[in-house]
C-alpha cells in the first residue's frame, strides 16, 4: 500500500512534465495545425537556457523561470515568422517535416557544443531539502514542480476556454477572414500562440533541469510519449492534454510497482486501446 | 485525420532514426590498400562522451603514434555511429567488413551490440578490439578467437567495488539494474561477489534503457531496506539514478549507500562533486594516477572538449596500438584476424595506460585495476580533480580466473 502511494505520487510528478508538454503541443495544433515536432528540443532548450544563464550571466534558478521561456519564446516566435508561416497553406506533413528538422539541429547543436552527458544544475537553495510524509520522502523541489505545473495548466485553460482573447483566438482558427473582419490582427495572434506554446515547453525544461541533468536529448526521450499522451487525450484538445498528462503519469507509476519493465511500453499500450475504442481520443470530438 | 497523421509522425520519427544510421556509414572503400581501422561507437546517444568522438580520437593517437603506415600501408580511421542498437550496429559491421575493406573493428560500447559484432567479426575473421562494452560473456560463452576484450569487464567492476562495499560493512543489497544484456550480466557478476563475501541480495528491480526518471525505481530500492543500492547500469542511466537518490535523501543519514557499478569520470564530471562525493568506484584507469597517464590526458584532452579520457577510450588507444604492433610482427601480409589475435596473445602489451598487460586464451586482456573514492568538493584541486586511490587490485586478481572460464577456447 505504502509502495502505491509512493508511486502514485511520483507518478503525478512525472505527469507533470506530461501535462505541461502536452499542454503546448495541443495548443500548436490545435489552433496552428501544426504538429510541432521541434517540442521536445524546445524543452531542452529550456533548460540549457536555464543553465547558460547560470553558468555565464550569473542568473539564478528563479528569474531564470520566466527568462528561459521568454528567451526560448522569442525564438518560437522566430521558427514561426520566417519558416513556419510559409508552409499553412499547403499540406501540415510539411510543418511537421520542418519542424523535425529544426530539432534534429537544436538537438545536434547542444551535442556537438555540450556533449551527451549533461550539465549540472542545482536545486535553488530555498527548495532544497525534503519532507517525510510517512509513506515517502518527498523533495520540496518535486512537490514545487506539481504546483507550478498545476497553476500553469490551469491558468493557460482558462486563459483559453473562459476569457475574450481565448474567445478571439479560437474563431480565429475556426474562420480566420472573419475575425480579420473585426479588426483583429490574425497573423500576430498566431505567432504569439506559438510562443505561447514554446514557452510551455521551456518553462517544463527549467523545471526538469534540477531533477535529470541537462542533456542534449533529454527531449527526444520525452517527446515520443508526450506525442501518444497528445493522441489519448484528443488531438487539439486542451483540457484532454492536461488531464490525459497527469492521468498517464499516475499509470506509469503504477506500471512500476506491477511490472517496471513495462513502464516505458505501458502508455502505448493505452494508445493502442484508445485507437481502437474512441479513435477521436478520450476528450476529442469526433472529426 | 489528425489522430492518423500523429501516428505516422511518430512511425516517422522512430524510423528516420534508422535512416540516418545507414547514411553516415563511413564512404566506400577506394581501390588503394591500407590498413583500414572502424570504430564504431555510440556517437550521439547516452554513451557518447565515455566512447563517442573521444574514441575516434584515441584511434587517431594511436596510429600517429604508431608512425601512420603499416610497412608501406597507410593506417585510416573510418567510424560510425550504432545508436546502441544490435541490428544497426550488426549492418554496419557487415557493410564495413564486405564492403569497405574494413580489417579491424574497436570499441563498441554496449554489450548486446558488441556480442552481435563479436560474432560476425569470427566467421569474416577480422579483428574485434572491445573497450567499450562490458559484459564478461565475449570472453565467456560468447568467446571467440577473434575478439580481445579490453579495458573493463562487469567481473572486475563487480570484483572491484563489489568486494570492497561488502567488506566495509555493505552486506545488503538492491540493484538498480538496466535491463540488457550489460546490466543484466553486471547484476549477476556482482551478485555473485557479494553472495561469496558473505553478503546478501535482497531484490532487483530493471529499468528500461534510457530511464529518464528514476524516482520510482528508487523508492522500490528504499523499501528493500537494503544497505546497498547498486546502480548495474552506465551513462546517462547512472547519472540520473545518482541525482534523484541525492534529491529523495536516500544517502542522508547513512542509512542506505549507493555503489556505482560502472561510473566513468565523465558522469563524475556531469554530476559534481556535490552530489558524487565518497562514490566507490572501479576504473582501469585515471588520468591523474602517474606522469603517463597525466601525458597521455593532456594530449587527448585538446581534441575532446577539454574532457579527460575515459577508461573505454583508453582502451581504444592501447588496444589499436597493440593491434599494429602484432601486425607488424607478423608481417602487413597476413590479414587473417584469428592469427593476428594470436599474435597480440603472444607479445605481452605496454603503453602509458595500463602499463604492462596479457592477453589470455579467452581473448581476455588483463592488466591492474584500481578502487578510487570520489573526493568531495573541498578536496578537489581543480578541474578533473575528482578521484582518491582506495586500493590497487593486481592484475591476477582483477579478473574471472581462467580456470573459472567458461569459454571453449580455454583447455582444461
Amino acid at each position: 500500500m505504502q509502495a502505491l502511494f509512493s508511486q502514485l505520487l511520483v507518478g503525478l510528478i512525472n505527469g507533470s512534465f506530461y501535462a505541461l508538454l502536452s499542454l503546448g503541443l495541443a495548443i500548436i495544433f490545435g489552433l496552428l495545425n501544426v504538429i510541432n515536432f521541434a517540442h521536445g528540443a524546445l524543452y531542452t532548450c529550456g533548460a540549457f537556457a536555464a543553465w547558460l544563464l547560470l553558468e555565464y550571466a550569473g542568473v539564478g534558478y528563479w528569474p531564470a523561470l520566466v527568462l528561459a521561456p521568454l528567451l526560448v519564446g522569442l525564438l518560437g516566435v522566430a521558427i514561426e515568422r520566417t519558416m513556419l508561416r510559409r508552409l499553412y497553406r499547403v499540406d501540415p506533413l510539411y510543418g511537421l517535416l520542418l519542424t523535425f528538422g529544426v530539432a534534429l539541429i537544436l538537438q545536434g547543436a547542444f551535442s556537438l557544443r555540450f556533449g551527451s552527458s549533461g550539465q549540472p544544475y542545482q536545486i535553488p537553495a530555498a527548495l532544497q531539502g525534503s519532507v517525510d510524509l510517512g509513506f515517502m520522502v518527498l523533495p520540496y523541489y518535486r512537490a514545487w514542480v506539481v504546483v507550478c505545473s498545476v497553476a500553469v495548466c490551469a491558468a493557460v485553460w482558462w486563459q483559453i476556454e473562459r476569457t475574450r482573447l481565448g474567445a478571439l483566438l479560437r474563431a480565429a482558427t475556426e474562420n480566420p477572414t472573419l475575425v480579420r473582419a473585426f479588426g483583429v490582427n490574425v497573423p500576430r495572434m498566431i505567432t504569439l500562440t506559438y510562443g505561447l506554446g514554446v514557452g510551455l515547453a521551456a518553462l517544463a525544461g527549467v523545471l526538469a533541469a534540477p531533477i535529470y541533468s541537462v542533456r542534449p536529448l533529454m527531449g527526444a526521450d520525452q517527446i515520443i510519449v508526450v506525442f501518444a499522451v497528445v493522441v489519448i487525450g484528443g488531438m487539439g484538445s486542451i483540457f484532454g492534454s492536461i488531464v490525459s498528462g497527469f492521468a498517464l503519469g499516475l499509470v506509469e507509476g503504477m506500471t512500476r510497482v506491477v511490472y517496471p519493465e513495462g513502464s516505458d511500453t505501458v502508455v502505448f499500450v493505452l494508445m493502442a486501446l484508445v485507437l481502437i475504442f474512441k479513435p477521436a481520443g478520450l476528450f476529442g470530438k469526433a472529426a | 485525420m489528425k489522430t492518423k497523421l500523429m501516428l505516422v509522425v511518430m512511425l516517422a520519427a522512430v524510423g528516420c532514426k534508422k535512416e540516418e544510421a545507414a547514411s553516415t556509414t563511413a564512404p566506400a572503400a577506394a581501390a588503394k590498400k591500407s590498413v583500414k581501422i572502424g570504430v564504431l561507437t555510440d556517437m550521439s546517444g547516452l554513451y557518447a562522451d565515455l566512447a563517442g568522438p573521444g574514441s575516434v580520437e584515441a584511434a587517431k593517437m594511436a596510429v600517429e603514434d604508431f608512425g601512420g603506415k603499416l610497412g608501406d600501408l597507410p593506417i585510416e580511421v573510418v567510424s560510425a555511429d550504432h545508436q546502441n542498437k544490435p541490428d544497426i550496429g550488426s549492418n554496419l559491421a557487415r557493410q564495413w567488413m564486405d564492403v569497405d575493406g574494413v580489417d579491424v573493428i574497436v570499441d563498441v560500447p554496449t554489450s548486446s551490440v558488441a556480442l552481435a559484432v563479436s560474432e560476425l567479426v569470427k566467421q569474416k575473421d577480422k579483428v574485434f578490439l572491445a573497450s567499450g562494452p562490458g559484459s564478461t560473456d565475449l570472453t565467456g560463452k560468447a568467446c571467440s578467437p577473434n575478439t580481445v576484450h579490453w579495458a573493463y569487464d562487469t567481473y572486475a567492476l563487480a570484483n572491484g567495488t563489489g568486494k570492497a562495499v561488502v567488506q566495509a560493512g555493505g552486506d545488503t543489497w538492491f540493484f538498480l539494474t538496466a535491463d540488457y544484456a550489460f546490466g543484466q550480466a553486471l547484476e549477476r557478476d556482482t551478485s555473485a561477489v557479494v553472495t561469496a563475501t558473505g553478503g546478501k541480495v535482497l531484490g532487483s528491480v530493471k529499468h528500461p534503457l534510457n530511464a529518464s526518471d528514476f524516482s520510482s525505481f528508487l523508492l522500490q530500492a528504499q523499501s528493500s531496506k537494503a544497505k546497498i543500492i547498486g546502480l548495474a547500469n552506465a551513462g546517462g542511466d547512472t547519472i540520473n539514478a545518482i541525482k534523484a537518490a541525492h534529491e529523495f535523501g536516500l544517502t542522508k543519514g547513512g542509512q542506505q549507500k549507493l555503489a556505482g557499478l560502472l561510473v566513468f569520470i565523465t558522469d563524475i564530471h556531469a554530476l559534481g562533486l556535490e552530489t558524487a562525493q565518497g562514490l566507490n568506484l572501479t576504473t582501469a584507469y585515471y588520468w591523474d594516477r602517474d606522469d603517463q597517464t597525466r601525458a597521455f590526458a593532456k594530449r587527448f584532452a585538446p581534441k575532446v572538449k577539454d574532457h579527460m579520457p575515459t577508461m573505454v577510450q583508453g582502451g581504444v588507444y592501447a588496444s589499436v596500438l597493440h593491434y599494429l604492433k602484432a601486425r607488424q610482427a607478423l608481417g602487413a601480409g597476413n590479414t587473417s584476424g584469428a592469427a593476428i589475435v594470436a599474435k597480440m596473445r603472444e607479445l605481452p602489451s605496454q603503453d602509458p595506460i595500463f602499463g604492462a598487460g596479457t592477453i589470455r586464451a579467452d581473448g581476455r586482456h588483463v592488466h591492474k585495476m584500481y578502487l578510487y573514492e570520489v573526493k568531495a568538493p573541498a578536496d578537489s584541486k581543480g578541474p578533473w580533480d575528482y578521484y582518491k586511490l582506495v586500493r590497487e587490485i593486481p592484475a591476477e586478481e582483477a579478473f574471472l580466473p581462467l580456470e573459472k572460464s567458461v569459454c571453449s577456447l580455454v583447455k582444461k
